[in-house]
């Protein structure tokens, strides 16, 4: 099996001669009798899955009308009625109908500052500031209780805007934490490195479902009695530490990768550790590891998916919510594929960021 | 100094929690302090405690909660209802999530002790019963050797199904799954014979979720345990209890005194009966009232607008259980050869 | 016992106020004392002595808690009565047995999804990535399409998505697929048969363990003739000879018994034979798709990293691409691959804590039970803790053993 040591990133500039359909064919399915065999496998499989799919989801669907004509399709084609009939109730979950303008626009106002992030031309101080005006519109707007909005409790928040508040908030606020367990864990004082490892290593030898477990059954056992945590934020603090660790063996990646002769340099200028620390290595080692970062994100965007499990409506939950409904249970799985389908376009634009960021990086290193 | 900065938060935190470490107050005094009573229920039973699509809640749990919220609060609108699943429901009463639990819970005896709760009245008297497919062609329980049985995760019937199975020297296997949704979803797709649960979640489920309104599917006539559904409160704050059980009380003997919701308050100003006076805190003749109000630290017409909220026991009942098509049977009065008894309200 | 610890820790609060002077007095030393060593080992108390005050204030709230709140504490009840039925086990296990026995019956199906579904994962994963780096081009699209696909959706949706699919597009059990008579497939899961006990199958499960030994045997007896000589001998077709052949002799020799328990549908269910559980192949199918898409990332990287030189060197040699592949890239590769793969393997058996949402009764769905039952919350989470940190730094130890084994060894 011949393996293409350039990666496919490269394949586009010699195939892409259109002039010639059968050489670029014989080039590229059929240069060898190993490569017309693994051609004619694949061909075989798209052939048996995609028109199935093709018929379910397209062909025999029904995009428009009432319960019964899904009723009709069942077992044939898909019922995107479903969605189109309780995609509210998915996005923005329980949070009440006539108010759901205000999830929307935070959704909006959130998505326009992670944009805005993404982007390395305004990696300016006002955009610290921007995040900061963004959290209080966000909270202004999805609790309300001034301006004449009227309050709504976290009890009430859902679908979406809860999925991106839980992952955002977990990466945001995990970061101090994380390069804290990070620089402790590469200290020279033994026991502040003992303590970050076994934390580091603790949270990422269990499960994200036993952490959150934790923050809805034990917390208020730790807590002195008639202090009473709701249930959102103690979940939020349990996702925060979880990705904590995660984000802090990032953050070492990037420590470890710094040239030794960064350190020595600081240190023969006499440069103190918190100086040395906060003017030479962090913000060399943080732009480092920006596309893991990302990563991490993605992660825990996928991850807040879990706290339907605690009893919290996220995106995934809230479409398990629309398909309470008797009537419409049967098409469930409809919901399921609308969420899959969110969650995808979601984390594969952030995937393709953090590639493009990647070869930004390199690019750079090259001059 | 960003750091010492926050240490010195971490510690004066620890200072300040160590010293505050005092017993929760009494609950009634919380409850009025919040001018609301928090109240869970389950996240959507037929019958018990549903949200509706503009999300007001509807059932007897619900109803439940508004009796005791118009006796404690005076309001019976002053509800934060909290949807609870199986696993969390004590532990939030256990931890002040919740001031009261009124969300089909059976009434067991280590519930009572070693969870630290107390439960303070039936309101339900409910058994566990089968659910089966119409083409299975099963009659009795009995019949079920080998089945394949869905149930639902962290509630007594686990256990009772296995006693069964057990008593009656019979195999099982159980599908266990923690939601109500993928339960009922993989029954209804055939992953399972039979569906277990209590026989009002089964006549609720019967109704609302099985596929062709429930023509292809039976409940089976055994009832294979006891589960007495009521609220529970936490121990160790005797007022509250009390409260909570005599709010109910007073819907059981409401009904078997003829007061309704409609003429509850006519009732409170004209009857002559001294038992009813007693009970609405109306004054007899010489302008003395029964005094119940103040032995359970409220006010003395705290019975009429328990009733007043929500109806007596059949009006509650028959709202909310009897649409499911459970007659009331054992849920009928003493008098009328059932189990419901209030002991005298005097 | 409540009592007893309850005088115990009624002296934290004096404690604590202890270790909150003590942490004062670290900090103002750290700041001013100008010494480096002495400055740093201030800093380590005061460390210290802040998580001390944090645990014992915790603990001190938790267990003034629990007492004020008269629930129950201890691990008592792992000796009680369970009174539940599991629905798949692979040890004797009734509804008489403990809580105990109930939990490990859990972690050994926590450990059978994990190992069976780190096996497929590998096997998938490593296929997948070295396809997505053949020159064929339709190949190459499906492989990263595969890979794009699987690894951008959460893990629970896969779960769930599988399952509903098993149990709504299989047939029911009376219109079981068989597509051999004794195999039926259906939403009860996978029926097919297995051997009565007799001696000549144990002879052979012998036989199986003693060929997997010698073929590994074998195949090191080969690398190292070849490190001194450079001949390269047929490993595979040895190995593959032994693995087979051995336990075909001990069978032969046990008596060759031929007699199988066929599945059968009696009543409600297939009797006879043995199965797979739709639960169980849901959680296995999806955690271990989704985890190849990741190690199909991890390979890919891997090969990319074998230097050029190498490949072209061995080109020149004249070696087939798939000794070029065998002997030269995977080798080398295996350096890259094993680290982040060792995660996902760890991220794989963690994952399988998500089992409790379609009903594979592992360990955090026994324990979720027995909480239920029990109410004791805070033991039980602490056993899903600690069982799965045990695992994973098992799991752990293990990968770093073989990391090692397969380092270059400098010369």
């Amino acid at each position: 099996m011949a393996i293409e040591m350039t990666g496919p990133a490269t394949m586009a500039a010699p195939a892409g001669a259109p002039r010639d359909v059968i050489g670029w064919l014989r080039e590229n399915l059929f240069s060898s009798p190993l490569n017309s065999v693994l051609t004619l496998i694949s061909f075989g499989l798209i052939v048996l899955v995609v028109p199935p799919l093709v018929r379910w989801g397209i062909l025999n669907a029904v995009w428009t009308g009432g319960l019964e004509r899904c009723k009709a399709v069942q077992g044939t084609g898909a019922c995107w009625i479903f969605i189109a009939e309780k995609y509210r109730l998915i996005l923005f979950g329980l949070y009440p109908f006539k108010e759901q303008w205000r999830p929307l626009l935070m959704t909006v106002v959130l998505i326009a500052l992670l944009a805005a992030s993404m982007n390395r031309a305004f990696w300016r101080p006002w955009l610290g500031l921007a995040w900061l005006l963004g959290y209080l519109a966000m909270g202004i707007l999805m609790w309300g209780g001034i301006f004449g909005l009227a309050f709504e409790d976290t009890d009430k928040w859902g679908g979406l805007p809860l999925t991106l508040i839980l992952s955002v908030n977990a990466i945001a606020f995990s970061f101090p934490l994380a390069i804290a367990l990070a620089l402790g864990r590469r200290s020279d004082l033994p026991v502040i490195r003992m303590i970050c490892t076994g934390f580091i290593e603790l949270v990422r030898g269990v499960p994200l479902i036993s952490v959150l477990f934790m923050a809805s059954l034990m917390i208020p056992l730790f807590l002195p009695a008639g202090v009473d945590i709701n249930k959102l934020l103690r979940a939020q603090a349990g996702i925060i530490l979880f990705t904590g660790a995660y984000v802090a063996e990032v953050i070492r990646g990037g420590l470890q990768a710094l040239p030794k002769g960064q350190i020595e340099a600081a240190d023969s200028l006499g440069l103190g550790y918190w100086q040395k620390t906060g003017f030479v290595v962090l913000p060399q080692a943080l732009s480092l590891v920006i596309p893991p970062m990302v990563n991490s994100f993605i992660a825990t965007f996928k991850d807040t998916s879990l706290v339907i499990i605690i009893g919290l409506f996220d995106l995934f939950g809230s479409a398990r919510l629309a398909a309470n409904d008797p009537a419409w249970r049967p098409f469930y799985v409809e919901g399921l594929l609308f969420v899959a389908l969110i969650y995808f376009v979601s984390c594969f634009s952030l995937a393709r960021y953090s590639r493009y960021v990647e070869r930004l990086a390199r690019q750079g290193d090259q001059r | 100094m960003f750091r010492s900065g926050a240490i010195w938060a971490v510690a004066a935190l620890a200072v300040v929690g160590s010293v505050s470490a005092a017993y929760a107050g009494p609950t009634l005094d919380a409850v009025k302090k919040a001018d609301v009573l928090k109240c869970g229920v389950n996240t959507g039973l037929g019958g018990f405690s549903i949200a509706d699509s503009t999300g007001k809640w509807t059932g007897l749990d619900a109803d439940v909660c508004r009796a005791i919220a118009a006796v404690a609060l005076g309001d019976a609108n002053k509800v934060k209802f909290v949807p609870l699943s199986a696993q969390q429901r004590f532990t939030a009463l256990q931890n002040g999530e919740i001031d009261v639990l009124s969300r089909n819970s059976t009434w067991t005896l280590q519930r009572d002790t070693k969870l630290g709760l107390n439960f303070t009245n039936v309101t339900f008297y409910d058994g566990q019963g089968f659910m089966v497919p119409k083409k299975l062609n099963v009659k009795s329980a009995k019949e079920l050797n080998g089945a394949t049985i869905c149930v639902q995760t962290g509630t007594t019937t686990e256990l009772n199904l296995a006693d069964y199975f057990r008593a009656n020297s019979m195999q099982f296997k159980p599908v266990v799954i923690e939601q109500q949704q993928e339960v009922l979803g993989a029954f209804f797709a055939g992953r399972c014979d039979v569906y277990t649960t209590d026989r009002s979640g089964l006549a609720s489920t019967l109704k609302n979720d099985a596929p062709n309104g429930g023509a292809d599917y039976m409940v089976l006539p055994e009832i294979i345990s006891k589960e007495p559904l009521g609220p529970a409160v936490r121990q160790g704050d005797e007022q509250w209890t009390d409260i909570v059980k005599y709010s109910v009380y007073a819907l059981i003997q409401a009904e078997e005194s003829g007061i309704t919701q409609a003429n509850v308050e006519d009732l409170a100003k004209t009857s002559k009966d001294p038992a009813v006076q007693g009970l609405l805190g109306t004054p007899n003749a010489e302008g003395k009232t029964s005094g119940n109000g103040e032995a359970l630290g409220v006010d003395e017409a705290w019975a009429v607008r328990a009733i007043k909220a929500a109806g007596n026991y059949s009006e509650i009942y028959d709202r909310n259980i009897k649409p499911l098509g459970l007659e009331r049977g054992i849920n009928a009065l003493w008098s009328q050869g059932g189990l419901m008894y209030s002991p005298p309200l005097r | 016992m409540l009592p007893l610890t309850t005088g115990y820790f009624a002296g934290y609060q004096p404690m604590q106020v202890l270790f909150g002077l003590f942490a004062a007095a670290a900090l103002t030393g750290a700041i001013l004392i100008k010494d480096r060593n002495l400055k740093g080992m201030l800093w380590e108390a005061l460390a210290v002595s802040l998580i001390l005050m944090l645990g014992t204030y915790l603990a001190h709230n938790t267990i003034v808690n629990l007492a004020n709140r008269k629930i129950a504490t201890g691990f008592d009840f792992l000796d009680r009565e369970a009174r539940f039925e599991i629905s798949e086990s692979l040890i004797p296990y009734s509804a008489a047995s403990t809580y105990g026995r109930a939990m490990l019956v859990g972690f050994l199906n926590t450990l059978k999804v994990s190992i069976l579904g780190i096996i497929l994962a590998t096997i998938l994963g490593v296929g997948i990535g070295i396809l997505s780096l053949t020159r064929n081009w339709l190949v190459r699209q499906l492989a990263g399409g595969y890979v794009h696909f699987l690894r951008n959706i959460p893990v629970l949706l896969h779960i769930f998505l599988w399952y509903t699919a098993i149990t709504n597009l299989l047939p029911p059990l009376r219109q079981a697929l068989s597509p051999v008579p004794g195999i039926y497939l259906s939403q009860r899961g996978f029926f097919y048969p297995v051997p009565e006990p007799a001696t000549g199958w144990t002879a052979a499960l012998y036989g199986l363990i003693a060929g997997v030994v010698l073929a590994v045997a074998a195949t090191r007896v080969a690398r190292l003739r070849q490190d001194r000589t450079g001949e390269i001998l047929p490993t595979g077709l040895v190995a593959i000879l032994l693995v087979i052949g051995v336990p075909l002799i001990a069978w032969l020799v046990g008596g060759a018994p031929t007699a199988f328990s066929v599945p059968a549908l009696k009543g409600f269910n297939f009797e006879g034979g043995t199965s797979i559980s739709p639960e169980f192949f849901a959680v296995f199918g999806a955690l271990s798709v989704y985890t190849s898409a990741y190690i199909a990332e991890n390979t890919r990287a891997g090969i990319l990293a074998v230097s050029r030189g190498q490949i072209e060197a061995g080109r020149t040699l004249g070696l087939s691409e798939g000794v070029i592949l065998r002997q030269i890239i995977l080798p080398q590769a295996l350096r890259v691959i094993l680290p982040p793969t060792t995660n996902q393997y760890l991220n794989l058996t963690k994952n399988s804590s998500l089992s409790v949402a379609v009903g594979y009764p592992d360990l955090v769905s026994i324990s979720n039970t027995t909480l239920n039952q029990t109410g004791q919350a805070v033991e039980c989470i602490s056993i899903i803790m600690l069982v799965y940190l045990a695992t994973s730094l098992a799991t752990s130890a293990l990968m770093n053993w073989y990391n090692r084994s397969i380092k270059v060894v400098e010369r």
